[in-house]
């Protein structure tokens, strides 16, 4: 099975409904997966105008009530920027796939890049929250579709899927959970009267409930900054607790959202942090390391944003980890948050390359001489 | 302080106590445009949690705000894109568009067109004052050539959009004209495209006094609703005129009316239909 089928098919496991998208290499398999599979199960897919118009549209439907996705590339996920914004100023739910290729611009569709670490962070104008899950295997492309699935209906908020390139489109036998076996969430909806239902109020969780469209709720939805009915406000007392609360909601939620998977760390005095396909590589130069009785581990990142500082300060916090590897398909965007994490504890080092190659594990075994 | 009727129909879809006054300047036709559609709404008999009302950016994209309807507003010349989710979300709900002329035919021209294409089955309001209001009167693609705007300060040299043959060429089934003027013309005609399957646009032409009307010496809100007056008329009488004589006048009323083009959302539910059963 493929990276693209995988998440195709995780995103029905986790109750998707509407998929509106636009044809782009190489994401586009699970477009077409989903063109087949959404009717099976009453569901909508709709090949829209572009990837603006895609994303409009998949927040639409989550307003309607459905579990709505969009998959992308580097050029769509720049058109969509606007939507996200959208998204997680009016906090509708929703999941947005970007398998990455090699940028800028058109760059290389059909090489594999991890480039858009960044732009999924900081990609859209303001202050925002935002949530990024990497997957490094066709089985975790499952996974954490259904993970992404989970923390917007949980958290109200846009959720990006970073694939890349190779595992999108790598194929290796898997053996997927079985069905049933991973938690689905839905999202909270008001119990209260419609005349006591505000859809931005601040709750004891940070989240209110949604209400879809159509059940008697009539509320107001905005991208303006908006008080708790959801209507426009100008007033620094509506304006600042509801900033606050947005992106507090996502901060307190870290211990739920970082997910995170090490090897090897408990002894290591080098560790290689690495996130999606180089951590495959990252993997395989850890066990060559080992061979050679290098101490070395590895921590792999699931979650990158909210990035997960625990995990790194554990890392350099009283061990014996003297050296820290950080190899990217990029020029080096994840190595300056581990860098601000470790504040100088340990050597920090990138391997990195953006030329449309996988960085191969013996590039970063050589890199593990770099702190000595 | 007039006295207001409190017993007026629109009474029973403002949200008036949350929001007003609005943000429009004294003498916009917005208003009243929004007044038209509350009585289309209120003759078919509607059921508030029924109607979605989804704009964009801009003056127009304001109007949600002030009615008690599910409400939406979108980005800047999405609102069609948010408003086909939606639709396809909830079939079973009446989703009126409002948007302006920049907001529909500038940056929402592609998702203009593309949803009159693809005949999804909802109403799109373009409200035309032939300028950016908001951002206080800049050249729109509906501005007359020759006309003055802010980022037109010699006249503007570009052709305007006639947005009601433009639907009709991109595939709306149901495109229609009036003015803030003609309010009590512009309900029926709004009643006609809600109730139309299928893509339906109503260009409702108003007066933006202050963007436009100072660049353009065009006088007071009421001079501007005159003109409207003057220089309009019914489609059925202007299709008797000469050719020439037409493009002094701008046509009102139902411009297209097509039957049996199949709409988006039903076909799309017959696939559902299928697909299940296979």
């Amino acid at each position: 099975m493929q990276g693209n089928e995988a998440c195709a098919l995780g995103a029905l496991a986790a109750g998707v409904r509407f998929y509106a998208g636009y044809p782009i290499t190489p994401s586009t398999e699970i477009a077409e997966i989903l063109s087949i599979e959404l009717p099976k199960v009453g569901g909508v897919f709709i090949q829209m105008e572009d990837e603006i118009a895609s994303l409009s549209a998949v927040i639409g439907a989550s307003l309607g009530g459905l579990k709505a996705m969009t998959a992308t590339s580097g050029p769509g996920f720049s058109l969509m920027q606007e939507s996200i914004g959208y998204a997680a100023i009016a906090e509708v739910p929703c999941v947005i796939v970007n398998v990455q290729r090699l940028g800028p611009s058109t760059g290389q569709p059909t090489s594999p890049a991890q480039g858009d670490v960044m732009q999924a962070r900081w990609g859209t104008h303001g202050d925002h929250p935002i949530i990024a899950l990497c997957p490094s295997s066709v089985r975790e492309s499952y996974e954490l579709t259904i993970l992404a699935f989970n923390f917007s209906e949980k958290y109200r908020t846009p959720v990006i899927l970073l694939l890349d390139e190779v595992v999108g489109h790598l194929r290796e036998r898997v053996e997927l959970p079985a069905p049933g076996s991973m938690e689905v969430m839905e999202r909270l909806r008001p119990v209260v009267p419609p005349e006591w239902y505000f859809p931005y109020e601040e709750g004891a969780m940070d989240v209110p409930p949604l209400a879809p469209f159509g059940e008697g709720y009539r509320y107001h939805v905005t991208g303006l900054l908006h008080d708790r009915a959801g209507f426009p406000t100008q007033r620094l007392d509506e304006i600042g607790p509801w900033l606050q609360r947005v992106n507090r909601k996502i901060e307190l939620g870290l211990d739920d959202i970082g997910r995170t998977v090490e090897e090897n760390t408990e002894d290591a005095r080098a560790v290689i942090v690495a996130y999606g396909a180089t951590a495959r590589s990252a993997r395989e130069a850890m066990h060559l390391a080992r061979q050679k009785r290098r101490k070395v581990g590895l921590l792999k990142l699931l979650t990158i944003w909210p990035f997960p500082e625990m995990a790194i300060d554990r890392l350099v916090q009283d061990t014996n980890v003297e050296t820290i590897i950080v190899p990217e398909m990029n020029l080096g965007q994840l190595r300056l948050e581990v860098e601000r994490v470790v504040r100088g504890r340990a050597t920090v080092c990138g391997v990195n390359r953006a030329d449309g190659e996988m960085i191969p594990p013996q590039q970063i075994l050589e890199a593990l001489g770099c702190g000595k | 302080m007039a006295e207001t009727n409190n017993n007026h129909v629109i009474y029973k879809y403002l949200r008036s106590k949350k929001k007003f006054p609005s943000v429009w300047c004294a003498g916009c036709g917005i208003g009243t445009i929004m007044g038209a559609l509350i009585r289309a709404i209120d003759r078919l008999g509607l059921e508030k949690d029924d109607v979605a009302l989804v704009s964009g950016i801009g003056c127009s994209g304001r109007l949600p705000v002030y009615v008690d309807f599910n409400t939406l507003h979108t980005t800047h010349g999405r609102a069609l894109a948010f408003a086909t989710g939606l639709k396809l979300a909830r079939p079973k709900m009446e989703v009126i568009v409002i948007m302006g002329d920049g907001d529909a035919l500038a940056i929402g021209g592609n998702h203009f067109i593309h949803a009159a294409r693809r005949n999804i089955d909802m109403t799109a309001i373009v409200i035309n004052n032939s300028i950016y209001g908001m951002t206080g009167g800049q050249v729109s693609p509906a501005t007359p050539t020759g006309d003055f705007a802010t980022t037109a300060p010699y006249g503007n040299i570009e052709q305007p959009f006639d947005i009601a043959r433009l639907a009709e060429a991109a595939g709306a089934v149901f495109v229609a004209r009036s003015t803030a003027y003609h309010a009590m013309e512009l309900d029926k005609l709004f009643e006609q495209a809600i109730v139309k399957k299928g893509f339906a646009v109503v260009e409702a032409v108003s007066q933006c006094p202050v963007s436009y009307g100072k660049m353009n010496r065009s006088g007071s809100a009421v001079d501007m609703l005159r003109w409207q007056k003057d220089n309009t008329m019914r489609v059925e009488a202007w299709g008797k005129l000469p050719p020439e004589e037409r493009a002094h006048k701008i046509s009102r009323g139902v411009l297209v009316n097509r039957e049996g083009v199949p709409e988006y959302v039903e076909e799309y539910y017959q696939i559902i239909e299928r697909a299940k059963m296979a």
